[in-house]
């Protein structure tokens, strides 16, 4: 740059003529319309605004001029140059957008390509299901409780008022542990439900007692399609003051709601177990046909039979006896309960037709259950 | 319990028209699990009548004997004239009176009957089996030929009362009373709310003191035993159709009249009855428990050892029943046998019946025992009604007379143990705090009443419960009575209020975490149940005194080669992989998260502790030491590829690192950080095994191993060569774990990268290298990663090079090249002090 023109010659500068400058601008704006790619317009860049293009030059001479006179020659030059800048950022635009399409259409790929290099896993439907019912009602504040699968008679018959003449001591199909001695008296069984963990809860809190017991239970049935020997099971407890049939009912409706969607019920019929006086054979409204096909032979119902209701388990009312055996106070205190298995729930939530595919570990049928069901 | 719906009408006026399906829903709702109701002749259509066997002519030539007859069907073919019918059966004779279906008819199953050409004849109609017309076994196993009184041309489906419904009830064990008709008609009548005609309520005389003779010496095992006697009995009396009928529809065959009786009764009023031929009783019949080493041959011809505990029935000759249970052969009713010379029949001709009142545990310990249940110890050992006895020996005494031309002796004994009523107290709002409901005092007394319960009292009732109701011992047996018979689905529905909770445990939570964490890195979970043999240890070569081969034995399993519960989950995980393999997959990666059963060897035989009050803290430790170890595992399987070639390029083969990678993955769910070790533990490959530790309660401990399979192993399993495995004590990883990580300050300052290639031995572990290069380095060591593995000849025969990319940063100020590489090299001199480890190049 040079430096402030302190002796200026009065005379006009010919470089500072408006035709000249004009031309210059004129030439600048040709040339980078002409430019016909990035390098191109990089080098008229150059020659245009760089420091030794003709309109920087032009700049450089306003220092020189009469006072009067550069106000006039910066305001044209910068005119000028300000319209060549504009081109220029114009026409870069333009080429850079010519350019990318060109280029990412030569990377384009086949995105419909598979990638199954590391395919997915999945949890067992029976895990999940088990914990989708722990989550209904650890959101209305019961506990998940869980006990041993090898237990002992007392915790998983004799607390629950199954004694040893009990006919269904016999008739529950019981795996029983081997003693020392070889014989079946070793007072071990696999547990034939999971109501042991029942009476555990109550040995371990004080009433209120709210959980549920969820797990791997054991009958000696031979694997069918309908039938398995290590299966899972859901029992629930609750012992308070002043529970009721209506309790247990509500909180049967609202599991089966909130399983099955709005408008699911559930059904009481009177039964028999040990454990619980008065008992009940619990049903649910069938989620399918919800009751549809009851009466109506044009839309049978294979989830139901035609029947209208699924039976889901057993239920009742604790019996006090139980209630005693595990040091609660029968007349204070009332309580209710009940248990069913997973894979008959699996089973007609999901549509599955054979128990093997529940207990066989295809990956093929686990897969399509995912993470959560 | 099959109940036929023309016999419950006898006793219960069910409202015309009634269907079994109406009185199933009914019974159903009132608590009797009616499982189905059977129609009976459904689709017969006559004409079906009586037969008279006019003449037989024996065709010869066929495979099989083969009769062609006439038989006289009076007008019901319209003319009058015999019927040409050909049979192939041969229990009859000219003379006998057969049921015969007519052309046009159709039989159950759609048999439509037409007159047809067979054997050479043309046979116009059938002569029919019980069988064919679904009546069920008569033991004849030919047709049936019917009592010489019945006219030809009579309707014999009426006769042989064919049209019918029977309700089958699953009967729970409560309700013993419920496995005869009378208890079911007093269902019934309750639910239609219509009275009951009690069949037990019949006139019985007096007990006296000249009956047959019975010594009751265990009073509590029997505290009722009635005895009556029938004598100059027809020997050749047969049971009328009706009772051979009904006996068929509740499922029982007929054997002979006194049988039948005793069968008849038993189903009618719930009370099993006994029935000896008198001629071959020695003596007073008794009631003892059995001697040791006592046998008693049963009407089953098995010749049992009785045990002490039995409770058996005697005559001068010793046990002549298992009481309750079964009789025995000695003293059995003798089958009509027909002398061939003279043409007499002899047989039974007299009879003492017994009807007793057992304890329920004495008779089920005895079926159990003997493995003999049969309808009398079904009935005992549920309760019977005790007070039946005698109204229950009296039908027997009256139908014999009646059957059988026999006369009732006037000798009636009655042993009875006395005992008083059994009542009840309860709140008269019981039942509606148990329900959540009001049914009100009134509604709670009638239900009562109506199943036969006498109350008394206000407020507090005094229910005395009735004879044949063992079940009902305690107020909720009452308030089940009441809400049952009120509806169950009369109840609202209403929520309790449970206190607030806390969610879900730790554990459960991690066993969650663990759960989704392997299923994202590709795992599939893969439960298998937990019975393993001892052949599957042999396989994976477990020493003889290795500790996983002593398992928990089931003392009945389901397969005698899997006796034992497993010790480890990899027999199963494995079991399940081959399966998978066996079905067409390839690449697999399996888990499972469950309990293995370790036995202490100090298990104790639990104390049989009682039930009427809490158990002691020391009783129910005790319980727990009869108990074996069960703590949590997870384990995984892999086999064929873990990353699958494809465009993208090749693919990766699962190997014992991605074995050891599942078990880091689990412990970062827990918040652990695994140490790996070097190990050589059976079932995997000696030189690629990891031990795996952590840092359980401050010490470090071996929670699980990882690596391949032994190719031994996989060869005995039939496994693909490079299985790979993990098992992780999932317990002591939690226990590992759990504490709460403390957020990191994090540094704004530049990072100053350093790389390390050091050389070592190839016996050195990496991770012995890694961890004398972190204590060396310092606080500034922000992280390291070994990036490269060289070995060649550069570095020399038995030595390997490992490059580490190393990373430092202070936390306050740009580190000095001067700091950056004075940390390097306080790393590099840790490494060589602990590890030999040299500079590459230096």
């Amino acid at each position: 740059m040079s430096a402030p023109n302190k002796s200026y010659d009065p005379v006009e500068v010919e470089a500072l003529k408006p035709e000249e400058i004009e031309r210059m601008r004129d030439a600048a704006l040709a040339a980078i319309a002409a430019a016909g790619d990035l390098d191109a317009l990089a080098h008229v860049k150059t020659a245009h605004t760089g420091g030794a293009s003709p309109l920087a030059l032009a700049n450089r001479e306003i220092g020189a001029l009469p006072p009067q006179a550069k106000a006039e020659a910066g305001k044209r030059v910068g005119q000028a140059r300000g319209a060549v800048n504009k081109a220029l950022a114009g026409r870069q635009a333009e080429l850079e957008a010519e350019r990318d399409a060109r280029v990412l259409v030569e990377e384009a790929v086949d995105v419909t390509l598979p990638h199954d290099r590391r395919p997915a896993g999945a949890r067992h439907p029976l895990t999940t299901l088990s914990e989708r019912i722990e989550d209904i009602f650890v959101a209305m504040g019961y506990e998940v409780a869980e006990g041993p699968e090898v237990e002992s008679e007392w915790f998983n018959f004799d607390a629950l008022n199954i004694s040893v003449d009990n006919p269904v001591r016999s008739e529950q199909d019981t795996f029983f542990v081997q003693g020392a001695d070889g014989t079946e008296d070793s007072g071990v069984v696999l547990r034939t439900h999971t109501s042991g963990v029942q009476i555990r809860s109550l040995l371990d809190r004080e009433p209120p007692v709210y959980v549920i017991a969820p797990g791997r239970v054991y009958r000696s049935d031979e694997l069918d399609a309908t039938h398995t020997p290590v299966f899972m099971q859901v029992e629930l407890l609750a012992v308070d003051e002043g529970l009721t049939m209506a309790d247990l009912k509500g909180t049967l409706d609202h599991m089966v709601v909130s399983l099955f969607g709005e408008g699911m019920k559930t059904r009481l019929r009177p039964n028999h177990f040990p454990f619980t006086e008065p008992s009940a054979e619990m049903d649910m409204v069938c989620y399918v046909c919800r009751g549809d096909s009851v009466g109506n032979p044009d839309r049978p119902c294979r989830t139901c039979s035609s029947e209208g209701w699924i039976e889901l388990g057993g239920c009742g009312m604790v019996n006090p006896k139980v209630l005693v055996a595990c040091g609660v106070d029968p007349r204070k205190y009332s309580g209710f309960a009940f248990g069913f298995g997973i894979e008959r729930m699996l089973m007609f939530r999901h549509s599955v037709e054979d128990m093997r595919d529940i207990v066989e570990g295809d990956v093929r049928f686990t897969l399509p259950f995912g993470m959560e069901i | 319990m099959r109940a036929p719906l023309s016999w419950l009408r006898e006793y219960v006026e069910l409202p015309a028209g009634e269907t079994g399906r109406d009185v199933q829903a009914k019974l159903i709702s009132a608590g009797l699990e009616v499982e189905t109701v059977e129609q009976l002749g459904a689709g017969l259509k006559g004409p079906l009548v009586v037969g008279k066997v006019l003449t037989i002519e024996e065709l010869e030539g066929f495979k099989k004997p083969i009769r062609f007859c006439t038989v006289d069907v009076g007008d019901a073919n319209g003319t009058g004239e015999p019927q040409e019918i050909v049979c192939g059966a041969r229990n009859f004779a000219v003379g006998d009176k057969v049921v015969v279906v007519l052309p046009g008819a159709v039989l159950p199953g759609d048999f439509q009957i037409a007159a047809r050409k067979t054997y050479g004849k043309t046979s116009h109609g059938m002569i029919c089996s019980g069988e064919e017309l679904g009546m069920g076994d008569d033991g004849s196993h030919g047709i049936i030929v019917l009592p010489p009184e019945h006219e030809a041309g009579t309707d014999a489906i009426e006769l042989l009362e064919l049209v019918d419904e029977v309700l089958d009830i699953a009967v729970t064990p409560d309700r013993g009373y419920a496995l005869s008709l009378r208890g079911v008609a007093r269902e019934a009548a309750i639910a239609y709310g219509v009275s009951l005609r009690d069949p037990a309520l019949i006139d019985v005389p007096a007990p006296n003191a000249f009956g047959y003779p019975v010594k009751v010496a265990d009073p509590v095992g029997c505290d009722r035993f009635t005895a009556r006697t029938v004598t100059g009995l027809d020997p050749e009396a047969r049971s009328p159709i009706w009772l051979q009928r009904r006996l068929q529809k509740v499922g029982m065959r007929p054997i002979s009249l006194a049988v039948d009786i005793t069968n008849y009764v038993m189903f009618e009023l719930g009370q099993p009855l006994h029935a000896y031929d008198r001629s071959r009783l020695d003596g007073p019949i008794g009631v003892r428990r059995a001697l040791p080493g006592e046998k008693l041959t049963t009407l089953d011809d098995v010749e049992r050892t009785l045990d002490p505990e039995d409770l058996v029935i005697t005559d001068n000759s010793g046990a002549i029943g298992l009481a309750g249970v079964m009789g025995g052969a000695n003293t059995e009713i003798a089958a009509p046998a027909t002398d061939p010379e003279t043409g007499a029949v002899s047989g039974t001709t007299e009879i003492v019946i017994e009807a007793a009142h057992f304890a329920p545990v004495a008779i089920a310990r005895a079926a159990r025992r003997h493995k003999l249940a049969s309808e009398a110890s079904k009935r005992f050992e549920r309760g019977s009604d005790p007070l039946a006895t005698s109204a229950a020996a009296q039908r027997a005494v009256d139908l014999l007379t009646g059957l059988a031309g026999g006369t009732a002796d006037a000798g009636v004994t009655e042993v009875v143990s006395p005992s008083a009523p059994r009542t009840v107290s309860m709140a008269a709002d019981h039942p509606d705090r148990v329900a959540g409901t009001e049914y009100g005092r009134e509604t709670v007394v009638r239900r009562l009443q109506e199943i036969g319960c006498d109350v008394y009292g206000s407020d507090e009732l005094i229910v005395t419960v009735p004879s044949w109701r063992p079940d009902l011992a305690f107020p909720n047996d009452l308030a089940e009575e009441v809400i049952r018979l009120e509806g169950y689905e009369t109840l609202p529905s209403t929520l309790p209020r449970p206190p607030a909770g806390r969610g879900l445990t730790a554990s459960q939570r991690l066993r969650r975490r663990v759960g989704r964490a392997l299923a994202g890195a590709g795992y599939v979970e893969a439960p298998s149940y937990p019975f393993v043999g001892a052949e599957v240890f042999d396989h994976f070569g477990l020493d003889a005194d290795d500790p996983r081969r002593r398992t928990v034995i089931v003392a009945n399993p389901l397969s005698d080669t899997e006796p034992g519960l497993r010790t480890t989950l990899l027999p199963g995980l494995l079991a399940t992989l081959r399966r998978n393999l066996g079905r067409g997959a390839h690449d697999l990666a399996l888990f499972e998260t469950g309990l293995v059963f370790r036995p202490t060897g100090d298990e104790t035989v639990p104390p049989r502790l009682p039930v009427d009050r809490r158990p002691t803290d020391e009783e129910i430790a005790r319980l727990q030491e009869a108990l074996p170890g069960q703590p949590r595992r997870v384990g995984v399987v892999l086999s064929g590829a873990r990353e699958r070639a494809g465009w993208w390029g090749a693919g990766a083969p699962a190997t014992w690192a991605d074995a050891v990678e599942a078990g880091r993955t689990v412990a970062r769910e827990a918040g652990v950080e695994l140490i790996v070790r070097q190990d050589q533990h059976a079932p995997y490959h000696p030189g690629r095994c990891a031990a795996l530790y952590a840092v359980v309660d401050g010490a470090e401990t071996l929670v699980g191993n990882a690596g391949e399979l032994h190719p031994r192993v996989t060869k005995a399993l039939g496994l693909p060569e490079r299985t790979c495995a993990m098992e992780l004590d999932l317990d002591q990883v939690e226990r590992a774990g759990g504490a709460r990580p403390t957020g990191p300050r994090v540094s704004t300052f530049p990072v100053a990268t350093q790389d390390v290639a050091l050389v070592v031995d190839t016996a050195v572990p990496a991770a012995d290298v890694e961890r004398a290069l972190r204590e060396g380095a310092g606080e500034l060591l922000e992280s390291l990663r070994l990036f490269d593995i060289f070995t060649g000849e550069q570095i020399g025969e038995g030595r390997k090079s490992l490059a580490y990319a190393l990373r430092f940063r202070a936390p306050d100020r740009t580190l000095t090249a001067d700091e950056t590489t004075a940390a390097r090299e306080a790393a590099v001199a840790a490494a060589h002090a602990s590890t030999g480890a040299v500079l590459r190049g230096a």
